[in-house]
């Protein structure tokens, strides 16, 4: 069965929307994440086959509600659980 | 929920997270201010330009970009090695009979490490789920009006494999250098949603 990140050819999305003079990041956290995924694969905590995984397998509705590096953060932060080098509690801010 | 609360509290996650990767020694101080770094001053579209108009003035230089582009790219001093590993490079040229665009329908590959970051429409799902169906359609809306008789390949990139496009060279050119020629060329038009 194809996941939800597989949408060649599929209906219903909006008009193709062009930024003019688009910054790479549009705020700092964005390139915090980037920068985060390559270290973690650099140092072996999981492969980029792995992350891709952990992109597509989110489920349909938070994929698509999700912006492209609101994505990586949450694969990153399910691999991090996982992978068992952190709790899932403990990838979240501690409240209050 | 704003936007801009959106963005602080995910940008307090991330924040989180990095700090506690690096009590766990997983994260070097300084290591992601690096990589940011690295990866702004790393790939422009000027790169593609830049092979692009090597390709139009030496038709050895062309062939040989078409039949092993990342051995080709060697030779100006590009490489596809940049990244987290070396992908393999496909270059396809844009001809009177044959316009060629790439998308990656399945997430956002893209050569990053010769063109720089990719545009976010590249990376859209309207992009994505539309270009393979309505090619003619998606271009025209990006202002790229082909003729009927142009025939229109999508190339679909993968982990593995990546494309870039050739533009064809306009007219008119001719007594253009070739560092003249390479400012013509723009990202859309490596990418195939624009002539040039």
């Amino acid at each position: 069965m194809s996941r939800i990140n597989d949408v060649g050819g599929m209906a219903g999305f909006p008009a193709i929307a062009e930024e003019p003079d688009e910054p790479p990041f549009h705020a700092d956290w964005e390139a915090h994440v980037f920068a985060l995924n390559g270290a973690l694969i650099k140092r072996g905590v999981y492969n980029l086959d792995e992350f891709r995984d952990a992109i597509e397998r989110m489920p349909p509705e938070e994929y698509l509600a999700a912006s492209y590096y609101e994505r990586w953060f949450t694969a990153i932060t399910t691999l991090l659980a996982e992978k068992g080098v952190a709790l899932p509690h403990e990838l979240e801010v501690p409240r209050g | 929920m704003s936007a801009d609360h959106t963005s602080s509290v995910i940008s307090a996650r991330v924040r989180h997270v990095e700090a506690l990767l690096e009590s766990r020694g997983l994260l070097d101080e300084g290591e992601i201010d690096g990589r940011i770094d690295e990866f702004l001053a790393g790939g422009t579209p000027a790169n593609g330009a830049r092979i692009t108009a090597r390709a139009w003035v030496d038709p050895g230089f062309r062939e040989r970009l078409l039949a092993d582009a990342n051995a080709a790219i060697r030779e100006v001093g590009l490489s596809m090695a940049g990244g987290l590993q070396e992908q393999r490079l496909k270059v396809v040229a844009n001809t009177a009979d044959e316009h060629n665009v790439v998308v990656c329908t399945l997430c956002s590959c893209y050569p990053i490490a010769l063109l720089g970051p990719s545009p976010g429409w590249y990376k859209s799902e309207a992009y994505r789920s539309r270009v393979v169906r309505d090619p003619r359609g998606v271009l025209r809306e990006f202002g790229l009006e082909l003729p009927e008789r142009t025939r229109i390949s999508v190339w679909d990139a993968s982990a593995e494999s990546r494309y870039m496009v050739v533009p064809r060279r306009p007219e008119g050119t001719e007594g253009l250098s070739e560092e003249q020629l390479a400012a013509l060329v723009t990202r859309k038009g490596l990418i195939g949603t624009a002539a040039v």
